[in-house]
């Protein structure tokens, strides 16, 4: 590659190689924690698709389903179709209002933990360290020539890297089907195009992002970085350096020989070896930090065994930091999460949640839209009367067949009929019957007098004659030819 | 080229060791940071990609026409392929179409709706010159909306109508009806009379006796002591609320002293079987089909009686 390092230029490089990152094992507090939070993540992304959920024999029994094909959206006892989008507009306000939420009290917890790119990054950390050791192994390994074992382990590494990146692919389009009929469909080759698509690319991403890219995505490509480091404050607790405890570094040794001199940090660099972003946190806060906090857990360990106060690297707020450098307390981090500006994210957040569980409470399962036919307007009749045709949409949102009668009201002397009624036999009512979860689409031809104002308002109501829950009514408009005409 | 970082023009920014660039807004500098070198290879994948994309579609305009591409895709025959697809998927609906007499075809409701579907757009291709784009008409070319029906309303009628057309002189079974031009038959007094009683039989006039007289022989044979019409010779109802060419005095009198020869085109000869099926289910959908389809009239019969051949 010497040549194309010449081109690019290796003295001034315009572009800039990534810095190998191996990161150690360690134990503590926040890596139980992120091996928690992966745990419950991955199983809930991968198993989800296969809860089954009765719905009769007019729905899928997926309990967590978005049938694209067929419009409707289902989530356990909840079927959301396309005009009840706003509840996943909701839900994505919902997600919004949270990450302020999160990043004003815990600053960039979101990505420290809970972000697909830190947990599959995470998860393949966890292969390297399985096939190649830790992290001198991995170093060593990197740096050795391409023989036997490199090629063999480099080999076992990146199958099981496709491995998880496959599932992770496959997992995703079981979200879009029955999960069991399109595991078979596709390893049989009858699934739909978009389906292997689909895998194709997020087998790739997962593959590249999580096995390659790594800490490059969150310092190059994702937004999100930059958009909280607008969002967090002095009182945000962020993953700090106590520098004004730890400097000047010194060993063990040189601390014993010259006590006083030194600071609590013993330059072991195990902060470094740990980071999963490949930072240094004693630098200060910086924009590849995720937050994880594998770094307070390595110097919490650090400082137990050499016998000094654990929280060199801490959690802390700006503001306290500056209470510390001051030689004052820092306040108690359950005490920061509570202050006007989380209290009013936590309010917006939870008052949108509570609407919207209203209104799914409130909702009505039988939805009619009716509109006026614009070309023709009205049309004479021979008797001097006058008809308006209607469009009558009835959605029938239950997953069984109800009858509903339409009942005009409002317009005196009015009859309708649909295309299969005659104006022989006309009232002021029609019975249609409804298919289960469908939108019944309906002609609905209004005949009244032609004594009446050129437009007059009226109502159509649809009543459900099975059961007792309600109806629904729309208003709209009957018109006549102006006077003259 | 990269200007070499020895060169001690450059200045370096203490923090991070990088060179600055040179650019300073109201005190901020550039740094000169070096690009990561994924974004290098991402950008030679594209070049890449361009290359193989000019290679395998249209892409290099020439004197005539473009580069042809390896894989011979053009827009023209992505459009055939999808109205052939189309065709594929509409083809159950036009062979059932094709196959069902008409007049069984309202009471089959899912092959009515398609048919109906299929008319609607039918109908905005060869009918809404003449008929309007929402099938009103407009003087001399009748409102399909209503249920004044010159000819019939049931689906048979109506089917029967659309293929054969009116007063195509070249079709032996076309809708055939002539009324005669009364100018120099009846005087223009006469005239007058007889408008004077049509347009009191739809109230717009007072009744006088002359009018119904000369009414009574001249016009009754075909349009009925009452003027209610005969829908076998295609006279019109002269007594309801509607009337193709109006019921004002002037155009009244055209219409008895000229006649009147309204033609439609018979489309037997241009659309298919299933398409004109399509066509009669759209008008018998728009709100005034007749249901009971009217025992279909003997035509040679009502036209002997009219006085055809």
């Amino acid at each position: 590659m010497a040549n194309l390092d010449d081109l690019i230029g290796v003295d001034n490089p315009l572009y800039e190689k990534r810095k190998g990152v191996y990161p150690k094992a360690v134990d503590g507090f926040f890596r139980r924690f992120k091996w928690a939070i992966m745990a419950v993540a991955l199983t809930i992304y991968y198993a989800t698709p296969w809860i089954r959920w009765d719905r009769g024999p007019h729905a899928p029994d997926q309990a967590v389903l978005v049938d694209l094909a067929n419009r409707r959206f289902y989530m356990f006892n909840i079927e959301i179709w396309p005009h009840e989008f706003y509840y996943v507009v909701g839900l994505l306000v919902m997600a919004g209002i949270g990450l302020f939420l999160v990043t004003s009290a815990v600053g960039r917890a979101w990505c420290g933990y809970a972000c697909p790119q830190t947990v599959w990054t995470d998860l393949f950390q966890h292969v390297d360290r399985f096939v190649d050791g830790d992290r001198n192994a991995q170093i060593r390994l990197e740096k050795a020539s391409w023989g036997p074992e490199k090629i063999f382990k480099r080999f076992a590494k990146w199958s099981i890297y496709l491995v998880i990146a496959f599932w992770t692919g496959g997992a995703w389009i079981m979200y879009f089907a029955d999960a069991p009929t399109l595991t078979v469909d596709f390893w049989t080759g009858q699934a739909a195009p978009v389906a292997y698509a689909t895998v194709g690319v997020l087998t790739a991403t997962t593959f590249i992002f999580g096995g390659f890219m790594r800490e490059q995505v969150c310092v190059y490509m994702c937004p999100w970085p930059r958009i909280q480091t607008a969002m967090m404050d002095e009182k945000s607790l962020i993953v700090t350096y106590r520098e004004w405890r730890g400097e000047p570094r010194g060993s063990v040794k040189k601390a014993e020989a010259q006590p006083g001199a030194f600071g609590d940090c013993i330059d072991c660099n195990q902060c470094v070896a740990v980071c999963p972003a490949g930072i240094d946190i004693r630098e200060g806060p910086q924009i590849g930090c995720i937050t994880c906090a594998l770094c307070i857990d390595a110097c919490d360990s650090v400082m137990e065994q050499i016998g000094r106060p654990r929280g060199l690297i801490d959690y802390l707020t700006l503001d306290d930091v500056a209470t510390e450098k001051a030689g004052g307390t820092a306040h108690p981090t359950l005490k920061t999460l509570f202050r006007p500006r989380t209290l009013i994210y936590f309010g917006i957040w939870c008052m949108i949640g509570l609407a919207m569980l209203f209104t799914l409470g409130q909702r009505t399962r039988l939805d009619l839209t009716v509109q006026h036919d614009r070309n023709p307007l009205y049309v004479q009749l021979s008797d001097g009367s006058i008809r308006n045709n209607y469009t009558v949409k009835v959605r029938n949102m239950e997953t069984r067949q109800r009858e509903v009668e339409l009942v005009v009201k409002g317009l005196p002397g009015a009859v309708a009929w649909t295309s299969t009624g005659s104006r022989e036999t006309a009232t002021d009512r029609v019975r249609v019957s409804v298919a289960p979860d469908t939108v019944q689409k309906i002609r609905l031809f209004v005949v009244a007098s032609t004594e009446g104002a050129p437009r007059s308002d009226f109502e159509i109501q649809a009543v459900a004659l099975t059961g007792n829950e309600r109806g629904d009514s729309d208003s709209v408009r009957f018109e006549r030819p102006e006077a003259g005409q | 080229m990269a200007k070499n970082p020895t060169d001690h023009n450059k200045r370096i920014d203490q923090p991070t060791g990088t060179a600055f660039v040179g650019h300073e807004w109201d005190g901020i500098e550039e740094l000169d940071t070096p690009m990561p070198r994924w974004w290098l290879w991402t950008f030679y994948l594209t070049i890449i990609w361009a290359l193989a994309y000019v290679i395998m579609y249209p892409a290099w305009p020439l004197v005539n026409s473009a580069t042809k591409g390896m894989l011979g895709w053009t827009s023209r025959g992505e459009l055939a392929a999808e109205m052939q697809a189309a065709d594929v998927k509409r083809a159950p609906l036009v062979n059932a179409l094709a196959a069902i007499p008409v007049e069984q075809l309202v009471a089959n409701q899912k092959l009515y709706q398609g048919a109906v579907a299929g008319g609607a757009a039918a109908f905005k291709v060869h009918c809404v010159q003449c008929h309007g784009s929402g099938a009103m008409g407009s003087k001399g070319y009748p409102n399909l909306n209503d249920d004044d029906w010159l000819w019939g309303g049931d689906i048979s009628a109506i089917h029967y109508t659309l293929t054969h057309g009116i007063r195509n002189p070249d079709h032996a079974e076309t809708r055939q009806s002539a009324m005669p031009a009364f100018d120099g038959i009846l005087t223009p007094a006469e005239i007058s009379a007889v408008v004077g009683h049509v347009q009191s039989l739809s109230g717009k006039a007072k009744a006088n006796a002359k009018g119904a007289e000369l009414f009574a022989t001249n016009c009754a044979s075909c349009h009925g002591n009452d003027g209610k019409g005969l829908r076998e010779f295609g006279a019109p109802n002269l007594a309801d609320g509607l009337s193709l060419y109006g019921t004002d005095k002037a155009t009244l009198t055209q219409t008895v002293k000229y006649s009147r020869q309204g033609v439609m085109p018979r489309w037997n000869d241009k659309l298919d079987a299933a398409t004109i099926k399509m066509l009669a289910a759209y008008v018998h959908s728009l709100g005034g089909g007749e249901a009971a389809p009217v025992a279909a009239p003997a035509i040679a019969e009502a036209k002997a009686a009219n006085g055809q051949p």
